[in-house]
């Protein structure tokens, strides 16, 4: 079988899966009955100075009957005294020595970074992740995203709690930034030990068209939420592999945002994350939803030959470049499958409508598979992904007989592109 | 206008045989749909309703759409989202049977889009602006109203003469009831005529009064949807007992008013249509024990739909195959059995296998002979065997004179009467206002 262990940034735990700092993440009761379910660790809800939180809290984007794709909160850190989170930390790591409590902290002084990190390591705090990146309420009175969002600041925060830590500090990153590499620097600057990201992203869920109120609602008003669930994973996984791959960036990652079953967890593995944190699918679904992602992680590691997790952190990096080292001069065109084809003609649709109008009905009208020009088709991959038929169309190199060129090998001289195709 | 029936008719008893879809299932099946272009659904409707459009609009919350694009194509999408044979048009055509994947419940669907616009009241359509045309329509089923309303769309005054007392044709007197109840239908032709300006006599026999001489001296097109006439017999002794009937015969009378079946149990339906088979399910439905279908041919051969078929089976009724009627016994003067030969491959019938079924009722569901005395003797109208001939837009080859539904098509089901009436209105209006070449260009 092969090992799942996980050790981000020294923290260890017996299989990637964390739960995220979130609801699923409040309480002591919650995090015991979670590890019984197979988590591997648990990021502890942020702990600051205990706040208050409106009704309602959660808004769900739905689509075409599948509910919740996208999920936004307007909910803050822990509402819970200290004292009684420090006295759970401490019942939990007695109980389970094996897996990781991490603990999300935000605050604000220099003084009270110092008090709250030790109390933590005191409670038994495997790891600390500093919350810099909520941003929703907490960022208005200076923390959250609006330290993440400012790297000199976030370097300097870093650098104190990587002061008063004996345990691995994880600096906990926000998406809501134009590009994530000088924040992830900052963190690395300030002796961070790794980083966890996305954080949420700053968001309006929607709008009730009865009564013209944002929602989620809170009496007549509302305001920006933080958004996630199945619908972010895109966001998260471009900014987990920018840093991965990063020349300067050498700190390990916990990849968060979207990941909903064991797929999404080896694509953050596979784009550099040591570990996985999930909260939106937990709370849709229930902590049971481990079993399949421990279960699915495991047979695919030993199908693919991962004898070890570290074997498959980082395993899609060498995959992602820049447009400009792309081979402009690779070819594919779109191929029907006459046999498994419905008739349903979305790929003509959507070529005709969206694409490049190189796919057309047939003109003989008993046969209902349409015909692919692949003289105007530019494999631009649209209809396999409107076909509803599995393995219907196909997407098939072409031997164009063209050398590989790429476009910044043709704007240095020294690669020739071939003609383009489908621009008239 | 409005025709009062009485709430104690024998179909009150059946039950949908396809409940209705609440908005959570409706919006659920409505999300299955792929939305394909050039939808096979479309060409296996009659009425080419633009399917995976209104399915779509259902999806999206946008009912009111869903409806309108309905009825654009068929303004009697209520009843046809009821009595159509999906199985074998729209559903049956689905793209996802060629997935093995449950098809799209087309009908349901349909259904729960034009309840909702019923039950809100809502209108799409209104009379074009007066032309000073006048068209009068022969019969008030599914052909004529349907014609009768796109005509008015297009500002043309309408007339429309019905035999009967009650308005809706087949679809008031003839459908089974666990499709479509009476009162419904006329609660549809109601709602089709808040259009306005569609004048209609009731209890009026063209050809009896007015004459189609005097029909066309006082309107400028004639529109004859008059259907099929009463039910054929088999010319068989003892055809005159009581409870001898003719299948469409008895269907309007449980649809239209109570029966007195006490004591009753068997009943033989003669026939292998969907006629008999909807007979035998009405039977079995208003309390006769023991239902017996009567069919010449063989189980694989029957005309009738094989789903509806398996589904009488399922409640209980008998085949009886290469079964030939031959004599209704009787005894003081009401059936009490039908004597019956088997035949063979070649329909001969077989010696020494006579027997008799045991009768109480017999509905025969032979076919119906067409009323054709008002259009027989008119100079241009010809006839092809069982029916009037039409061309594609409903024009017989006399200028002016237009048939639609089972009189042109020689029984189809609703939605092509509704597909025929339609398109010959369309028809008319090009007629009456001499653009007719620019169409058929």
């Amino acid at each position: 079988m092969p090992d799942l262990t996980s050790n981000c940034a020294g923290i260890k735990s017996p299989n990637p899966f964390w739960l995220a700092s979130a609801p699923p993440a409040n309480s002591g009761a919650q995090i015991m009955r979670a590890f019984d379910a197979g988590w591997g660790g648990a990021v502890w809800k942020t702990l600051g100075q205990p706040i208050q939180n409106v009704s309602s809290r959660f808004g769900g984007l739905h689509y075409r009957g599948t509910k919740a794709i996208g999920f936004n909160n307007i909910e803050l850190i822990t509402d819970r005294p200290l004292e009684t989170n420090f006295k759970e930390i401490y019942e939990v790591k007695k109980r389970y020595p094996d897996n990781a409590v991490i603990v999300s902290l935000m605050v604000e002084t220099k003084e009270e970074w110092k008090d709250i990190i030790k109390r933590s390591i005191d409670a038994g705090a495997d790891g600390l992740e500093l919350n810099f990146g909520c941003p929703h309420g907490m960022c208005e009175r200076g923390m959250g995203s609006a330290v993440g969002q400012e790297p000199t600041v976030n370097e300097r925060i870093t650098s104190w709690a990587v002061e008063y830590s004996t345990v691995p500090v994880l600096v906990k990153l926000t998406p809501n930034v134009g590009d994530i590499i000088p924040h992830g620097l900052a963190a690395q600057a300030g002796g961070g030990h790794g980083v966890s990201l996305i954080n949420t992203i700053k968001s309006i869920i929607g709008v009730d068209l009865d009564n013209m109120v944002l929602q989620p609602q809170v009496d007549t008003l509302s305001t920006n939420g933080g958004y996630c669930g199945a619908a972010v994973k895109p966001i998260a996984l471009h900014m987990v592999a920018q840093l991965a791959r990063h020349a300067e960036f050498n700190l390990p990652i916990s990849g968060i945002g979207g990941v909903s079953n064991w797929r999404d967890a080896v694509e953050f593995i596979a784009l550099g994350s040591t570990s996985v944190q999930v909260c939106t699918e937990v709370m849709l679904r229930g902590y049971r939803v481990v079993e399949d992602m421990i279960e699915g992680l495991e047979n695919f590691m030993e199908e693919k030959g991962y004898a070890k997790l570290d074997d498959l952190v980082g395993a899609a990096i060498p995959s992602y470049s820049e447009w400009g080292n792309l081979d402009m001069n690779y070819e594919t065109v779109a191929k029907i499958d006459s046999e498994s084809c419905i008739g349903c003609h979305l790929c003509v649709v959507a070529c005709h409508d969206g694409a490049h109008q190189c796919i057309h009905a047939n003109d003989d009208k008993s046969v209902f598979v349409p015909v692919v020009d692949e003289s105007e088709c530019v494999g631009c991959n649209l209809c396999q992904i409107v076909c509803p038929v599995p393995d219907c169309i196909s997407m098939v190199e072409v031997d164009n007989g063209w050398d590989r060129a790429t476009w910044n090998e043709h704007v240095a001289g020294t690669g020739k592109l071939r003609p383009k195709k489908g621009a008239h | 206008m409005a025709t009062q029936l009485p709430e104690d008719r024998a179909e009150s008893v059946f039950e949908d045989y396809k409940p209705a879809y609440n908005a959570l299932q409706a919006t659920a099946e409505a999300n299955r749909c792929l939305y394909c272009l050039d939808a096979p659904c479309i060409t296996a409707c009659p009425t080419a309703i633009n399917i995976p459009e209104f399915i779509r609009k259902i999806s999206t919350g946008n009912v009111k759409g869903s409806a309108k694009t309905i009825f654009e194509s068929n303004i009697l999408g209520m009843s046809c989202a009821r009595v159509c044979p999906v199985e074998v048009l729209c559903v049956g055509d689905c793209v996802y049977n060629e997935m093995d994947r449950p098809p799209i419940e087309i009908g349901k669907l349909q259904r729960y889009a034009t309840d909702i616009a019923f039950e809100k009241g809502w209108k799409f359509f209104e009379a074009g602006a007066p032309t000073g045309k006048r068209v009068a329509l022969i019969g008030a089923g599914p052909a004529s109203l349907s014609a009768a309303h796109r005509l008015r769309r297009f500002g043309h005054a309408v007339t429309i003469y019905e035999k009967r007392d009650v308005i809706g044709g087949l679809n008031t007197t003839g459908v089974a009831p666990y499709k479509m109840k009476a009162d419904r239908s006329i609660e549809e032709v109601e709602w089709l005529l808040s259009i306005g300006g569609i004048e209609i006599h009731t209890g009026k026999e063209v050809g009896v009064a007015p004459t189609v001489a005097e029909l066309e001296e006082r309107f400028d097109a004639v529109f004859f949807g008059i259907g099929l006439g009463p039910d054929k017999h088999l010319g068989l002794p003892g055809e005159d007992l009581d409870g001898v009937l003719g299948a469409v015969d008895f269907i309007e009378q449980m649809k239209l008013q109570a029966l007195d079946l006490q004591g009753a149990s068997r009943a033989v339906v003669v026939g292998g249509g969907n006629t008999a088979i909807d007979a035998v399910r009405e039977a079995v439905g208003v309390g006769f024990k023991h239902v017996t279908m009567a069919y010449r041919g063989d189980e694989k051969k029957m005309s009738g739909y094989q789903h509806e078929w398996k589904a009488g089976k399922l409640e209980g009724v008998l085949g009886a195959w290469r079964t030939q009627p031959i004599e209704y016994v009787g005894k003081d003067g009401h059936v009490i059995g039908v004597r019956c030969v088997k035949l063979d491959a070649d329909k001969k019938p077989i010696e020494g296998t006579e027997h008799v079924l045991p009768a109480d009722l017999v509905l025969v569901a032979i076919g119906q002979s067409k009323l054709l005395d008002a259009l027989n003797n008119l100079e241009g109208v010809e006839m092809d065997g069982k029916k009037v001939t039409v061309d594609k837009h409903g024009a017989t080859g006399r200028p002016g004179v237009y048939a639609g539904g089972d009189l042109a098509n020689g029984a189809k089901e609703v939605v092509n009467a509704v597909a025929e009436g339609r398109d010959a209105a369309e028809a008319i209006h090009r007629y009456l206002m001499g653009t007719e070449e620019a169409a058929d260009a």
